[in-house]
């Protein structure tokens, strides 16, 4: 690109994103003339500006409707991917519904980890690794529990073969019952390992709550993660796993920790940001979306997102959520829980406005949207 | 061992299970246990359960022993010549009823055919999969089984003969086709059931084409000629009830015609038809308005006063009186008592139905279809030999819906007109197509039942054969005479000052929640505000306190019920819903105050 184009390019940074100078940039050839130059700048601005929504434009009500009438037809053909290798995922409306609502605790939540160039590409490798990180919980590698009433003990058996499977010794194992068990003697003998009361005033009962306990001690691994899977995507193979911890699978260093994705908008606002989240929850849809064949223009879904995380932490389409940021108690009263709105703005005083569109509905006013936005201003002498 | 229950109560154990359970099902069918009792043998709960209480659904069945059936030629040749019925069937243990449970046990075999050793069973018709309505469908096994479904549902809705005291009765909503027939294309089941005593239908002339758009998406096209030489028309009947109630202190309803000066009174021409005993003469014509039984009652609320000088002054007016867009012919007048001792008065109403457009038709296969177009006989297209069809249905129904049993019915019809005879479509067990086929070859007809057509309009031939026939066609009870509804403006509820809802009430149609979004996804603002405009209201508002101020137009005066009456009062124009609205909120204790100010 030449030096007088490059300047005439720049004069457009205003009036043009960025993103679209940079494609024209792209695409244009250097050996095009100032004047055609200047015409393909113009007829750019020209349709850029044509495609910009027109003021007054109800973008969300058509949001909302672009959504919400292809989700009348989900309900009737949600289909279940039984006896699929892969990971039991919710999709279709239940889906929808959880990401829009910001539901705390998915029903299914799910990582795909992809990772770095010898694991991802190298079954072998990458299996290994997928074992390190799967959550093991002691219970796994018990063979017997034995809870002896006479010697007041618990004799716990451990399964040999699914140690040496895991790469375990009993050692390993020793050491962490150690730390997990106190105010009670453990003594490991190969494989078993006995667990006596110390104090007298203990009961068998202890004994009982300490096994259940010591069930869920965590051997190693991942915490969260309860299901591994590699799966082969493209060229590469990826690992999906039930059950989420993005935090500490993004420390890993086989991890490659630009691509690798979590299911859980929470989470990834958490551990990413709220940029993150707005980008989590677009994704989250539109996957369903498309996933249903269904034709939603994306910007309806980002429009959504957007409004989601507006004020910087994620908010669901809930009475909790985004309906309580509404100004009017008019509007709030109309969505759910009337009587709670109108006793609390009765408390506080609130004002209504009225500047929004379903409050004017309800008076029986102009609405400020399309033809009902304009007023007429005249200047007095 | 195994449990045994009697009608689910547990009674006791049995060992040898196989042989306590043949040895019940021997006793039934030498009549020592009673014919309704089943027993199963549920071998997964190890339980044996014998059941003879009520509401089991059971279906009969032929009784196979040793891979033969019962049923033998004998008992076939007594049942033609009537010596034996159906009741001695069963009881020499021919022929059974099984429930749910038992059919668990038992191995069924749809045709003699496939008769086994280990079969205990065997149907008395395949055809018995189906109900009676299903096996109304004529070749009913060419079909997929939502259409048999649809078609059977179709059936039950038709107009038809259905009961031969009609003129006697006072049902509610009665139709009577008028001239029904018996169908060409019949299934054993018409004659099991004397479908000859109540028919529904009629055989019609079907040609399946296009007719410029008039068919398109389901519609049919009638001829004129035909409905006016009484096609597929119909009686309407609705009886109209008046009582004569007691209420509390001796006093009643009294159906008379009523007195001048009774609280709500029509004028006299509304009471015309009504003669000396308060209720219209048979024959009148009636329309919307008209009294039908004259009756006044007693005042609504009466305190201890008024109970010593009740006068016709008094009492209010409450006769019966056809409502908006009723019409009729008092037909039948019935006086009777009711089961408290009053007396009851019933007219029957009749109108004559003839075919228009927008009433439904549908053939036996779930094909139905609402008439677009009643098109004169001179322009509707005839075939050489000059046969014009009553109905044209259109191609396009078929293809997608896969009802072949319609195509074929259609030349089942066509070989039953012209040789004179039935056509038996029984389900599983019909004449089969190829015959009819050849039939129709020797009838002098093509083989493939299409015919050269001419257009009517224009005598032109048409490019393509068309394929006509004939078909029962059934006139089902959905006619648009009775749904037909307008408004432009009308009657509007007291609470809400919005317009009624519902034809009777002569409502308005809703626009609705969703089609509000469309208005303003849409951006027409101001033409949503016209739309909701059906209860708008210019309400006076003091400034002070933002609450409805009251304009007494008779004295000429506003005030605030708050501040008095030295006070600026404005209009505010606002729906009447919404003034409820804050009606209610200030039933909930908050002050809603409305705080004026220019919208510019």
């Amino acid at each position: 690109m030449k030096a007088d184009q490059e300047k005439l390019l720049n004069s457009y940074a205003g009036k043009i994103p960025l993103s679209v100078l940079e494609e024209i940039k792209e695409n244009v050839p250097g050996t095009i003339s100032k004047e055609k130059f200047q015409e393909v700048m113009d007829k750019c601005l020209i349709a850029y500006n044509n495609a910009k929504v027109h003021a007054g434009e109800c973008v969300g009500l058509v949001a909302a409707e672009s959504i919400g009438e292809p989700g009348t037809q989900m309900t009737l053909n949600t289909f279940h991917l039984a006896g699929v290798a892969e990971v039991q995922v919710t999709t279709g409306l239940p889906r929808i519904i959880e990401v829009f609502d910001a539901r705390k605790g998915i029903k299914t939540p799910m990582m795909e980890i992809f990772l770095n160039k010898p694991y991802c590409l190298d079954v072998e490798k990458l299996r290994k690794f997928a074992a390190t990180i799967k959550e093991t919980k002691f219970e796994e590698f018990v063979s017997e529990y034995n809870l002896n009433i006479f010697d007041q003990n618990l004799t716990i058996k451990l399964n040999k073969e699914l140690l040496d499977d895991n790469d375990l010794t009993v050692k390993d194992i020793n050491g962490i019952i150690k730390t997990k068990v106190k105010n009670f003697s453990v003594s490991i003998t190969d494989e078993v390992i006995v667990i006596g009361l110390k104090g007298k005033q203990d009961e068998i009962k202890d004994l009982y709550a300490l096994k259940e306990k010591i069930k869920e001690v965590k051997v190693k691994g991942i915490k969260g993660l309860k299901q591994v899977l590699p799966v082969k995507r493209g060229e590469e193979y990826v690992i999906l796993t039930a059950g989420t911890n993005l935090k500490d699978v993004l420390a890993l260093s086989e991890v490659d920790s630009t691509r690798t994705v979590s299911n859980d908008i929470y989470e990834i606002y958490n551990v990413l940001g709220i940029e993150a989240a707005r980008q989590a929850i677009i994704d989250e849809v539109y996957k369903v979306v498309e996933s249903q064949g269904l034709n939603v223009n994306i910007r309806h879904v980002m429009l959504v997102a957007d409004l989601m995380v507006a004020n910087g932490t994620v908010k669901g389409i809930t009475r909790y959520g985004v309906v309580s940021e509404k100004a009017s108690v008019l509007a709030r009263a109309s969505f759910e829980t009337p009587l709670k709105h109108l006793f609390n703005a009765a408390l506080e005083g609130e004002v209504d406005n009225l500047t929004s569109v379903v409050e004017n509905v309800m008076i029986n006013q102009p609405v400020p949207i399309g033809t009902g936005l304009p007023g007429l201003v005249t200047k007095m002498k | 061992m195994a449990d045994v229950y009697i009608n689910s109560n547990f009674v006791g154990t049995v060992d040898d299970i196989n042989h306590f359970v043949e040895n019940v099902k021997d006793l039934r069918r030498k009549g020592s246990l009673p014919e309704e009792a089943n027993i199963y043998h549920n071998s997964e709960a190890n339980e044996v359960r014998i059941m003879c209480d009520e509401g089991r659904a059971r279906r009969p069945l032929i009784i196979i022993k040793e891979g033969r059936s019962l049923l033998s030629e004998k008992h076939l040749k007594q049942l033609e010549d009537g010596e034996i019925t159906w009741a001695d069937l069963i009881r020499q243990g021919v022929v059974e009823y099984l429930d749910a449970g038992e059919e668990e046990n038992a191995l069924v075999a749809y045709t003699e055919e496939e008769l086994t050793p280990e079969h205990t069973h065997l149907e008395i018709t395949p055809g018995s999969i189906s109900g009676i309505a299903t096996a109304l469908v004529p070749f009913g096994n060419f079909n997929q089984s939502s259409r048999l479904i649809i078609g059977s549902k179709n059936q039950k809705q038709a107009l038809g003969f259905y009961a031969a005291n009609y003129h006697i009765r006072m049902d509610m909503d009665a139709n009577i086709l008028h001239y029904p027939q018996f169908p060409l294309v019949k299934t054993k089941l018409h004659d099991v059931t004397d479908y000859d005593e109540h028919p529904s239908g009629q055989n019609m002339v079907v040609a399946i084409m296009c007719y410029d758009g008039y068919n398109m998406e389901d519609g049919v096209i009638l001829n004129k000629g035909s409905i006016d030489r009484g096609l597929a028309r119909s009686t309407y009947f609705r009886p109209v009830k008046a009582e004569e109630l007691r209420y509390s202190g001796g006093l009643v309803d009294e159906i008379s015609i009523p007195d001048k000066d009774v609280k709500g009174y029509r004028s006299e021409k509304d009471y015309g038809f009504l003669e000396g005993d308060g209720i219209i003469y048979p024959e009148a014509k009636v329309n919307e308005g008209d009294v039908i039984i004259g009756r006044t009652s007693p005042p609504r609320f009466l305190s201890s006063l008024d109970e010593y000088n009740l006068s016709a002054a008094i009492r209010r007016e409450s006769s019966i009186s056809l409502k908006h867009g009723e019409r009729g012919v008092a037909d039948f007048v019935f006086i009777t008592e009711n089961e408290e001792g009053n007396k009851l008065v019933q007219v029957r109403l009749r109108e004559e139905r003839i075919p228009e457009i927008g009433d439904k038709f549908t053939s036996r296969h779930g094909q139905k279809g609402v008439t677009g177009i009643l098109v004169k006989p001179a322009d509707i297209p005839f075939s050489s030999s000059g046969i014009i069809p009553d109905l044209i249905f259109t191609p396009h129904g078929i293809s997608s819906r896969m009802t072949i049993s319609h195509l074929v019915e259609l030349v089942g019809g066509k070989v039953g007109a012209l040789a004179g005879r039935f056509v038996d479509g029984t389900l599983f067990d019909s004449e089969s197509e190829e015959n009819i086929r050849t039939e129709l070859l020797d009838l002098g007809f093509r083989s493939d039942g299409t015919e050269v057509f001419y257009d009517g309009r224009t005598g032109k031939q048409m490019l393509a054969r068309i394929y006509v026939g004939n078909m029962y066609y059934l006139r089902l009870r959905h006619l648009v005479a009775n749904k037909m509804q307008s408004r432009a403006r009308g009657p509007i509820q007291l609470l809400t000052r919005q317009p009624t809802e519902g034809k009777a009430k002569e409502g308005g149609l809703r626009l609705g929640e969703m089609e509000k979004d469309v208005f303003i996804a849409h951006g027409a603002s101001l033409l949503l505000k016209e739309r909701f405009d059906s209860d708008k209201i210019d309400l006076p508002v003091c400034e002070k306190c933002g609450l409805v101020a009251v304009e007494d137009q008779y004295k000429n005066r506003k005030y605030c019920l708050m501040c008095g009456e030295d006070i600026e009062i404005n209009y505010v124009e606002m729906s009447y819903a919404f003034k409820l609205l804050l009606d209610e909120i200030r039933s909930l204790c908050i002050y809603p105050k409305l705080n004026l100010k220019n919208k510019y």
